[in-house]
């Protein structure tokens, strides 16, 4: 079992994908499949992307298996009101800054979604945001 | 379709990696990052107006080994560090992003959908 943890700070667009991007080197050097490894970092990267856009801080735990990589990412901040709705192609709260970056589509969540085998959205308003991610690697 | 043959039609500027011994099969068009995540094909060209690091995260995480900046966008010093660190070959067009892909296109280029 590998642990890896990263800490992410809100609104810094330079840093943000630093901590997929270890993540997919370390999947890489695990042998993982290419196709297994897009999926995970594809959901790992939105995921970060909206700590980052959405969120004052976070963190990233994830922890690889030979069974599965699981990732739970918690991050302080304004949270989710309503999951659902959140979770729909093309709603969005992003800043034009965030637009400016390329993101803010309201595309993030549906993707994640479909890259992972589980996903878990726990929120609460004003206090923060927890996502818990499962892929199968077998 | 050779690299060094996209970089003809575009009259393009290779700023970061290399273009020999490179081909491209598909070509993708979006200035969106969340909608480049979304497409799922190999040896893909990805043409953007979008010029940041996430650029290039967005291509790391894609598995897109070449981009093309249209309408002169420059690519900066710290996205052509991370691009070569990662084997991605960065290329600059004057062309708009209308042009860039009529002209791929007509050349043969294939697209995603
Ligand atoms: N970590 C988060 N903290 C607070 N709100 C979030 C978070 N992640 C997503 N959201 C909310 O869900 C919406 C949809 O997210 P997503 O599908 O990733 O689209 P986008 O990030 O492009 O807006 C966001 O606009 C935001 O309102
Ligand atoms: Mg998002």
């Amino acid at each position: 079992m590998i642990n890896l943890k990263y800490t992410i700070e809100g609104g810094n667009f330079t840093n943000a994908g630093f901590a997929s991007s270890q993540v997919k080197k370390t999947l890489k050097q695990l042998n993982v499949s290419t196709k297994l490894i897009k999926n995970v970092v594809v959901a790992l990267y939105e995921a970060e992307v909206n700590i980052v856009a959405h969120a004052n801080k976070g963190e990233i735990d994830v922890s690889i298996s030979p069974e599965e990589v699981k990732m739970i990412l918690t991050d302080q901040g304004k949270g989710i009101k309503d999951i659902d709705q959140a979770m729909t192609v093309g709603y969005s709260t992003a800043s034009q800054k965030v637009r400016a970056m390329g993101f803010g589509a309201g595309m993030g969540l549906p993707n994640i979604k479909k890259n992972v085998d589980l996903l878990t959205i726990e929120s609460n308003v004003g206090i923060g945001t927890t996502l818990t991610m499962i892929k199968k690697l077998i | 379709m050779e690299l060094n043959q996209v970089i003809d039609i575009l009259n393009a500027k290779v700023v970061a990696g290399n273009a020999s011994n490179f081909s491209v099969e598909k070509g993708f068009c979006s200035d969106l990052m969340s909608d480049v995540l979304t497409v799922d094909t190999d040896k893909m060209l990805l043409i953007t107006g979008m010029s940041n690091l996430q650029t290039i995260r967005t291509s790391e995480m894609a598995d897109i080994h070449c981009i093309a900046l249209v309408r002169n966008k420059k690519a900066t010093i710290e996205m052509k560090g991370l691009a070569m660190e990662l084997g991605i070959t960065l290329i600059e067009t004057s062309f708009s992003m209308y042009r860039a892909v009529g002209e791929l296109y007509a050349s043969g280029l294939q697209p995603v959908y």
